[in-house]
């Protein structure tokens, strides 16, 4: 094939310019600092609230002094619908829906995975102080646009944990896969 | 640029079409099509308007949520599915009687539009009904109306006649051609059938698999990830099949059109047979946010997904050069004179060229998208409806729009009415896409959530920073919708009234620096071996991640109808 000499240059740049891409890709995948939400957990969406993964709902510390968010989607609510973190320190979010598809967005924060009835979705971030608005960014039904939380986030010495610790979760044993590069998807839920 | 020195002659215009030979049955089934897309744009392009207002707020008599997201579905699903694919299957018929004199099964042909139409018309009625508010996505467990799925799935069938008659026209074209190649347009118009008999494999499978029995009640849960993942295998190659009829018309009509030629035919060859290879295995790119799929392979989709802007990006160097070469042909000089010089009163070439520019725009975009990264700002926020609209929404359908002007005449025999309107249609199309796509980026990453009807949130702070962008938004939606309609009154100005008068035929573009031979047959012509390349990296993106998923335990939901 005769190719064009400007034209040659041009596919070898672009060509480069992607393997520039994939390569910063893997390296932010494969170093962990910077992964989608992939969690690989189901759970029964009927079972949901009592669940003993998702006990207690809302803000806890597990025994290693990190917090958790617990909270379950329902048309049109995320429960707890209010929540408080300290600032600048990991939180983790377990997430699950009794209904239909919902989608958990911490405004203008990259705090956000789809929430889907029958799984669990997981994924650590942090914030700076300040309120936030938690909308549903998946529709949902008639009453999409009035599902909303908020997120009040304070400085970490002004917060207190509420409450006990819980006792050990059941996502933090082997079943989770977390978001480590697994290739393989577990053997899901087994309560 | 080396093309500006070489010799180049203009070509002769393309000679009318005797009276006789435009009245053929295969023009009455590409006008037949042609029909049902515009029809679909206007009352598509109406739904707009009501999101347009909806959007600044405005208190409106009949304004409610229902009416909101049930005008969002008939939206998506008229634009997206009928308008386009009514579209390209007009386009693709045109190309194969250029081809070969005819299609492959004419009489067939018309049971497939009247298959398609049927589905379209029971689907779309459900939605109008208010029984199927489940948007174009119809994610279960949203549960729509059962005549909702038989309706998109018949369309689809017809849709698979279609594809059948391409590939079968293809192939007669390439025994008849010998070593010689066929024509570019048909080698990227059978590319294209060919992806989208890969691709609706997935879309099918979700609805007689999954959908279809669980709306009739025959089973009663369905897995909301597994008919996520079906879906986007039939999603993301969706896109290629919107885009590469345009492209279509960027490489075999515009440089012509423009008074040009191809820059580099060969290379268009290659492009559209990677389409082909790369366009399915890279779904999992929609769902980067989705629970219950592995990391791994939304990576291993991400690299597919890289690759796939490799073709695009080629396919920007090859058309820019073309028109430089058709804009110094007309006379134009120095490193920008040729832009200006370009035919600008054309009412297609400015289409196009007004697509294109939007493009450049929604393909950076794009590529926030697809980054495994970034994907998390942007997720089914504003900014992704704002995309899709410089792609989909521009890139696609304003360079449809003005084929339209250009392949309405030709296969009516009919002249282009209300030029003026034709003319101003593009322009009105871009300015309203700056103000109501661009813009709307910007919304998207201050966080507004797509599809939402109303965007105060009790008064949210942070919901308050978007009022005004979103009444910037709507005023570039009533712009579009301006220029929608000044594109349906040329449409049934020239279908119904325009003077009966011959027309010139239909060319493609001729090639710049062809031998003198002309081409011979290469490997990019295979088609049927690229096929089988892209089933083979099919499988391996996907067949193992199914695999696996349907080895976990998995609860399904039963449907619901909270609207």
């Amino acid at each position: 094939m005769n190719v064009d000499l400007y034209e040659k240059i041009w596919m070898r740049g672009v060509a480069a310019l992607l393997v520039v891409f994939f390569a910063v890709t893997a390296y932010e995948a494969y170093s962990g600092s910077v992964q989608p939400p992939s969690h690989v957990e189901t759970i029964d969406p009927t079972k949901a609230m009592g669940d003993a993964r998702f006990q207690p709902l809302g803000v806890s510390v597990d025994a290693s002094g990190h917090v958790h968010a617990r909270l379950v989607g329902i048309t049109f609510a995320w429960l707890p619908p209010a929540i408080t973190v300290p600032a600048e320190t990991p939180v983790t979010f377990h997430l699950t829906s009794t209904d239909v598809t919902h989608g958990f967005e911490i405004v203008r924060t990259n705090g956000q995975s789809m929430v889907v009835p029958g799984y669990i979705s997981q994924f650590t971030t942090q914030f700076a102080a300040g309120e936030y608005l938690i909308a549903c960014n998946e529709f949902c039904g008639i009453g999409h646009h009035t599902m909303a939380g908020k997120l009040t986030v304070v400085p970490a010495s002004q917060w207190k944990a509420p409450g006990a610790a819980p006792t050990a979760s059941a996502d933090d044993g082997s079943r989770s896969s977390g978001n480590t590069m697994a290739m393989t998807s577990g053997a899901g839920d087994q309560p | 640029m080396s093309a500006a020195s070489r010799a180049i002659t203009p070509d002769p215009r393309s000679t009318p079409l005797p009276e006789a030979a435009r009245s053929t049955s295969t023009n009455r089934l590409i006008l037949a099509h042609i029909w049902v897309a515009v029809l679909a744009f206007g009352v598509a392009a109406s739904m707009a308007l009501m999101q347009a207002l909806s959007r600044a707020n405005l208190t409106l008599p009949g304004r409610t949520a229902r009416m909101y997201y049930m005008s969002v579905t008939a939206h998506g699903i008229l634009m997206a599915i009928v308008f386009t694919t009514f579209f390209i299957m007009a386009l693709g018929y045109a190309v194969v009687q250029r081809e070969n004199g005819t299609i492959r099964w004419p009489r067939l042909a018309w049971l497939w539009f009247g298959l398609a139409l049927l589905g379209t018309v029971l689907a779309i009625g459900t939605v109008f009904a208010f029984k199927s508010t489940v948007l174009y996505t119809f994610y279960p467990p949203l549960q729509a109306h059962p005549l909702f799925y038989i309706g998109l799935t018949l369309l689809v069938v017809g849709s698979w006649g279609w594809t059948a008659d391409t590939i079968a026209s293809w192939r007669a074209a390439r025994r008849a051609a010998g070593n010689k190649p066929v024509s570019l347009a048909l080698h990227a118009t059978t590319a294209n059938a060919m992806l989208w008999a890969l691709a609706t494999i997935g879309v099918a499978s979700e609805m007689l698999f999954l959908l279809i029995p669980w709306s009739l009640g025959l089973v009663p849960k369905v897995d909301p990830i597994l008919a996520r993942t079906l879906f986007w295998y039939f999603g993301h190659p969706l896109v290629y099949f919107w885009l590469l009829p345009a492209y279509t018309v960027w490489y075999a009509l515009l440089p012509r059109e423009a008074g040009g030629k191809l820059f580099s035919e060969p290379l268009g060859r290659m492009v559209f047979a990677l389409f082909l290879i790369l366009s399915t295995p890279v779904g999992f790119h929609h769902q980067f946010q989705d629970p219950g799929i592995p990391a791994g392979w939304k990576l291993f989709h991400t690299f597919n997904t890289m690759a796939i802007s490799f073709p695009s990006l080629v396919t920007a160097f090859t058309i820019c050069a073309s028109l430089e070469v058709a804009g110094r042909l007309r006379g134009g000089q120095g490193l920008f004179g040729w832009i200006r010089a370009l035919p600008w009163h054309d009412p297609f070439v400015t289409s196009a060229l007004c697509a294109m520019m939007l493009f450049m725009a929604g393909g950076f975009g794009g590529s926030i998208n697809g980054a495994y990264a970034l994907n998390g700002v942007v997720h089914n926020t504003a900014w992704i409806f704002a995309h899709f609209h410089l792609t989909v929404g521009s890139a696609v359908a304003l360079t449809f729009m003005g084929t339209a002007y250009w392949l309405v005449p030709r296969v009516s025999g009919r002249e282009l009415e209300l030029k003026l309107l034709a003319q101003v249609q593009p322009w009105l199309w871009f300015a309203g896409m700056i103000l109501f796509a661009v813009v709307t980026h910007v919304t998207g990453l201050m966080g507004l959530p797509r599809r939402v009807f109303d965007t105060t949130y009790n008064g949210a702070p942070q919901a308050q920073s978007w009022q005004l962008l979103t009444d910037v938004s709507a005023f570039g939606g009533l712009i579009l919708f301006v220029s929608a309609m000044f594109f349906v009154l040329v449409m049934l100005g020239t279908l119904l009234a325009g003077k009966r008068k011959p027309q010139p035929a239909i060319e493609w573009t001729e090639s710049l620096g062809e031998p003198a031979g002309g081409y011979t047959s290469g490997l990019w012509d295979r088609l049927g071996l690229w096929f089988v390349v892209a089933v083979v990296l099919v499988l391996i993106a996907y067949a193992i991640p199914l695999i696996q998923h349907l080895q976990m335990t998995t609860y399904g939901s039963p449907g619901f109808k909270p609207f």
